[in-house]
């Protein structure tokens, strides 16, 4: 298999093995905090894809310098990410903020033992 | 006093307004009762005179037509009246009145309770009617179609037990998820065919549909108007007894099923075309389900001994007659199916009306109890036999005429079986509904009383009528025959 | 002023948001909030009038920054019927459900309540508006976020409210960022983030491996956000722990901008002949059938009434994706009659349920047992909400299934007719469920005396007179349907 081409677009396997591990911790892992790192890392792969993508060979931080001939790399996704870097945040903290509400309620933060707690007051809730 | 020229157009328009305006005199005066009720009576009488007119007009060969709005593109909401509106706008409009009156008499014989919606619901559903009777499309049909289901609904349910709520959902269950699976779907195909809804003499389907898929489409129609009552769709009916009779002998001997096979007969006319019909052999089929159901019912009729559950059943083998007859396709058959709504109506809902004054004189509904009882209610059980041979095709009664006109337009349709399967029916039809008549006079009563106990007047007089028409439209029914606009003699 | 609306319909509720927390007074919230879902549909509105006249799209330059390099908001025939839809309803659930939201959230958090309120209407407007694929993706993470947080405050109510959101917090967020990947993988074909150059731009390029990702991405991802079938488990817990106000509105809306999204990417920017779409419409397709029957199915023995038309939507919004799936012009516009019909039909319903939970407390089959005599006006809303679901003539519902049915005759998927027919018929089941509840039994000795207020009525009536009037007179409906569909598809039919 040639591998070169892998190789040489070496970020975009970076950004895929972030994002599937993200993704699989989000599915397979029961603990909340743990979803919540997942989402974490599954998001900031998709950081890591828009800023490898916006660099240009031999391109340097998109910073004006009044030099015109120097080669500057994209700042377009640099800005697009910071907006997806504040969307991330709040979406950790949302999402904490409701973990901790579950914490209060449920005194777990298992994702099954929060489901046969509903599941124990659903039988009480609609027997009445 | 000079009465303002009643144009075909204000003809529509009062056919299509008098019942709400009757709907809406009944709530507003529902606290008293006599004054309510006689307002009814009273827009019936109207409603009546109207439809009178408006056949005659057509029958003229004169034209009406109304369009309400558009609504969606493409779509208005139009009335155009041609020979089998009319007539059953007559039917419709002329029994109304009379079935009211009646009514009145049931409701307060029996003690039923909540008159006023009674009356509401009855007058909105003969308002549905019309709007079906007089459709000039089959978007407007079938707005009115569903009116109808829903605005009986109250009316199956009226007692407000756990049996009529149980029978309403069976007939909400059935007319519904028929009108809306098929019939719609049926509609729709129409549309997506010929591009638009309006009844065409003629048909709209000729040389835009392949012939094979013409019984498919026919099959969604047919099956689609519950209200037919084509069997296997023919639960809800049964199940509609367990309303109060006024409900029973005008709309489910009347109205709605008349709607129904209305429909099948403006479908096969006006849609598809009878002379597609016959040429591509699509609704042979239907014949023979038609047949089927004919048969069937009757076989179930005999069987019962409830009399409402026994007319019931006969109404679904007499509206496959219609049925039948508009499958079978020819201009004889489809002039006798239509003279059949004429006649089985007269004919059905003297029944109807009979079994209900049986019910208020004597808390009797079942068979076995009603030996004898033709010695006490003379007038009643007279008219009774009127209606039955009416309903067996025997003349002097009107009934004699249409099941003629099937035979023959069998006969012309090359289906001779047909002819047989009509007579083996009226054989039947002779058993279970002269089994009543028979033993109501001449055999010993079980209770030993033989004075005089006659229903209320008011049902009575209602009784005499229908079946004094039974009679005379054996000798005027070629006032009503009609002659339809693209159906080829 | 009015040069402005395209962008001010958005902004008055987005700075509403802090307003209403810098005020820290819950009347003066609630006003606020009226006051700025009215200002924003009037705007809407005459922006749509403006379009439905001119037959012109409206292009707003942000910040005077032309396209691409800038951002524009772009009010063409397809939003511009939209967004008055969407800020209708935020205005009217907005006005009538002070009461359910003083019933079931606490009296302290109302501020905060009305705060996030406005951000997710902002948001939502926000979606349709624009004409930037990243502005979208900012929008939609906007209005999600605060649709956690108030879905969210049901849990004064029903703890369930809790990990429901949360739920929806994790799935909404797959979804999108699936979308922020396939936007990121089109910017990296194209090089641009305005929606008509992409359009533009795509044919030419498009039929690479990249072009087919960034669909499969966009696609999966607002599959998510449409609860299409079998993406749409988050639903349900959501809409039917969220405090009753909120599922009023997120029932109506939030979908509704999902589905227009899913429309505008779709067709707006990949086109009819992009390579996939092909693939995509088959998903959307049979998807949309088994979420109709799922949802359906699902609802028939549902007893708690939230829950219900929970999965009810589940089925409707199948009938939307159908309409998407037929890849027509027709389809399209029964897409978007039903996103109407819908929006108005659901919001009837959510609201009278509203109405009657500020009495009852948790809705249920057994709660509202002979409800129909105590309440009268608020069942018959109910009532005639589930008509409509069922597609009785007269209703908006009838029209919506008129024209999906003819659409998909044109195009001879008759077994996918048969079976949109047949899940309708089975939504009879459980609207008759219900009104046999409220209507046929006797309401128990020991069950809540309802002593029937406007409040409880008025806006689902409202709702429903607007159904009613979409049912009889659905010319201007359709219309509007049928130019936002040949706007969306353009060149390409």
């Amino acid at each position: 298999m040639n591998m070169s081409p892998l190789l040489a677009q070496w970020n975009y396997v970076l950004v895929i093995g972030l994002m599937m591990i993200g993704f699989y911790t989000v599915i397979a892992r029961g603990n909340l905090i743990k979803k919540m790192v997942g989402l974490n890392i599954f998001q900031t792969s998709v950081f890591m894809l828009y800023i490898s993508m916006g660099k240009i060979k031999g391109g340097t931080a998109p910073i004006l310098t009044g030099d015109a001939t120097t080669v500057y790399s994209n700042p377009l996704p640099h800005v697009l990410i910071l907006t997806a870097i504040v969307v991330g945040v709040a979406t950790t903290a949302v999402g904490y903020a409701l973990i901790i509400r579950i914490r209060e309620t449920y005194g777990t933060i298992e994702e099954d033992e929060i489901i046969s707690a509903i599941n124990a007051q659903d039988g009480h809730q609609d027997a009445s | 006093m000079t009465l303002p020229a009643l144009t075909p157009d204000l003809l529509i328009a009062g056919l299509l307004l008098l019942p709400l305006i009757a709907a809406s005199t009944t709530v507003l005066t529902g606290k008293w009762d006599n004054l309510r009720d006689t307002l009814s009576i009273a827009t019936g009488v109207i409603t009546a005179f109207f439809a009178i007119s408006l056949f005659r007009h057509i029958s003229a060969g004169g034209e009406a037509s109304l369009s309400l709005f558009t609504f969606a593109p493409g779509f208005t909401i139009d009335f155009v009246v041609e020979p089998l509106g009319a007539l059953f706008a007559l039917v419709a409009g002329c029994l109304w009145p009379v079935a009211t009156l009646y009514s009145v008499g049931y409701m307060r014989g029996a003690h039923e309770k909540n008159h006023t919606r009674f009356f509401f619901y009855y007058a909105v559903a003969i308002h549905a009617a019309m709007g079906i009777a007089l459709s000039g499309n089959l978007l407007t049909l079938f707005i009115f179609y569903e009116i109808l289901t829903f605005s009986t609904y109250p009316l199956v349910t009226h007692k407000g037990n756990a049996e009529s709520v149980a029978s309403g959902r069976v007939y909400l269950g059935i007319l519904v998820s028929s009108s809306v699976a098929f019939l719609l779907l049926g509609m729709i195909g129409v549309w997506s065919i010929a591009g638009d809804l309006t009844f065409v003499p003629g048909g709209v389907l000729a040389d835009r549909l392949d012939p094979t898929y013409a019984p498919i489409l026919l099959a969604l129609f047919a099956f689609g108007i519950g209200k037919a009552a084509l069997m296997p769709l023919h639960r809800w009916l049964p199940a509609a007894m367990v309303a109060p009779t006024p409900v029973s002998a005008l709309l489910h001997a009347v109205a709605v099923v008349k709607a129904g096979v209305f429909t099948v007969l403006k479908v096969v006319i006006y849609i598809f075309g009878t002379d597609y019909l016959l040429s591509t052999g699509a609704s042979v089929w239907l014949v023979w389900v038609a047949s089927f159901t004919l048969l069937a019912a009757s076989v179930v009729a005999i069987q019962k001994t409830n009399l409402k559950a026994r007319l019931a059943y006969s109404t679904i083998s007499q509206l496959a007659y219609v049925v039948l007859g508009a499958a079978l396709a020819t201009s004889i058959a489809v002039q006798g199916a239509a003279l059949h709504i004429l006649m089985h109506a007269a004919g059905k809902i003297t029944l109807f009306f009979c079994a209900g004054a049986i019910y208020v004189a004597h808390h009797h509904s079942d068979l076995r109890d009603m030996d004898g009882l033709g010695r006490r209610m003379p007038v009643t059980f007279f008219c009774f036999a009127l209606g039955a041979l009416s309903i067996m095709g025997i003349p002097p009664l009107g009934g004699a005429w249409s099941k003629f006109m099937l035979m023959i337009g069998a006969l012309d349709a090359g289906q001779t079986v047909i002819v047989f399967v009509l007579m083996i029916s009226s054989l039947m039809n002779l058993y279970y509904l002269g089994q009543p008549v028979i033993r109501g006079f001449f055999a010993p009563s079980s209770d030993k009383e033989e004075t005089l106990a006659e229903a209320p007047l008011t049902m009575l007089i209602p009784i005499m009528l229908t079946a004094l028409a039974s009679v005379l439209l054996f000798f005027y029914a070629d006032l009503f025959l009609l002659t339809f606009e693209g159906v080829a003699p | 002023m009015l040069a402005h609306a395209p962008i001010l319909q958005i902004i008055i509720p987005l700075l509403a948001a802090p307003l209403i927390v810098l005020l820290r007074q819950r009347d003066l919230a609630w006003i606020v909030a009226v006051a700025a879902t009215a200002l924003s549909f009037l705007f809407s509105a005459r922006l749509f009038l403006q379009v439905a006249a001119t037959g012109e799209p409206i292009i707003y330059e942000i910040g005077a920054w032309p396209a691409p390099i800038g951002i524009i908001y772009v009010i063409d025939s397809a939003n511009a019927l939209v967004m008055p839809l969407i800020a209708g309803i935020a205005f009217i659930v907005t006005l009538v459900g002070r009461g359910m939201i003083e019933a079931e959230v606490d009296a302290r958090d109302h501020t905060l309540f009305f705060s996030a309120w406005m951000l997710t209407i902002a948001g939502m407007l926000g979606q349709v508006a624009t004409n930037d694929a990243f502005n979208i993706f900012v929008f939609l993470e906007i209005s999600s976020l605060s649709a956690y947080a108030l879905v969210a405050m049901g849990a004064g109510r029903d703890a369930r409210a809790l990990p429901a959101a949360f739920n929806y917090l994790i799935l909404g967020t797959i979804g999108a960022t699936f979308y922020v990947i396939g936007i990121g993988l089109l910017y990296m074909l194209t090089g641009t983030l305005n929606i008509g150059d992409l359009a533009a731009r795509l044919p030419e390029i498009g039929d690479t491996h990249t072009g087919f990702a960034a669909l499969a991405f966009i696609a999966l991802g607002l599959f998510l956000k449409i609860a299409l079938f079998p993406l749409h488990f988050w639903l349900t817990p959501a809409y039917s722990f969220a405090p009753s106000a909120v599922s009023a509105l997120m029932a109506a809306t939030a979908t509704k901008v999902s589905v227009y999204v899913l429309i505008r990417l779709l067709f707006g920017v990949f086109g009819l002949n992009f390579p996939g779409m092909d693939e995509v419409g088959t998903l959307l397709l049979w998807l949309g059938v088994a979420g109709a029957f799922a949802g359906t199915l699902a609802a028939i023995w549902e007893t708690d009434l939230k829950r219900l038309f929970a999965q009810s939507s589940i089925a409707q919004l199948g009938y939307m994706a159908i309409g998407m799936g037929l890849m027509s012009s027709a389809g399209l516009a029964a897409t978007f009659i039903h996103l109407v019909n819908h929006a108005l039909m659901k919001g009837a319903i959510f609201l009278a349920l509203g109405g009657l939970a500020m009495h009852v407390g948790r809705v249920t089959m057994s709660s509202i047992a002979g409800v129909g005599r105590q309440a009268p006006l608020t069942v018959a809303a109910l009532l005639f909400g589930g008509l409509a679901l069922i597609g009785v003539p007269l209703t908006a519902g009838f029209i919506s299934k008129l024209y999906l049915i003819r659409a998909q005759l044109d195009q001879q998927l008759y077994v996918i007719a048969l079976l949109t027919v047949i899940s309708s018929v089975l939504a009879l089941v459980y609207v008759w469920k219900i009104i046999e509840a409220a209507y046929m039994q006797d309401r128990p000795k020991d069950a809540v005396v309802i002593r029937e207020t406007p409040a409880m009525w008025v806006g689902a009536w409202i709702l429903v007179i607007a159904t009613i009037y979409f049912g009889v007179q659905a010319e201007s409906l359709v219309d509007a349907a049928f130019r936002a569909a040949e706007t969306m598809l353009g060149d390409a039919q």
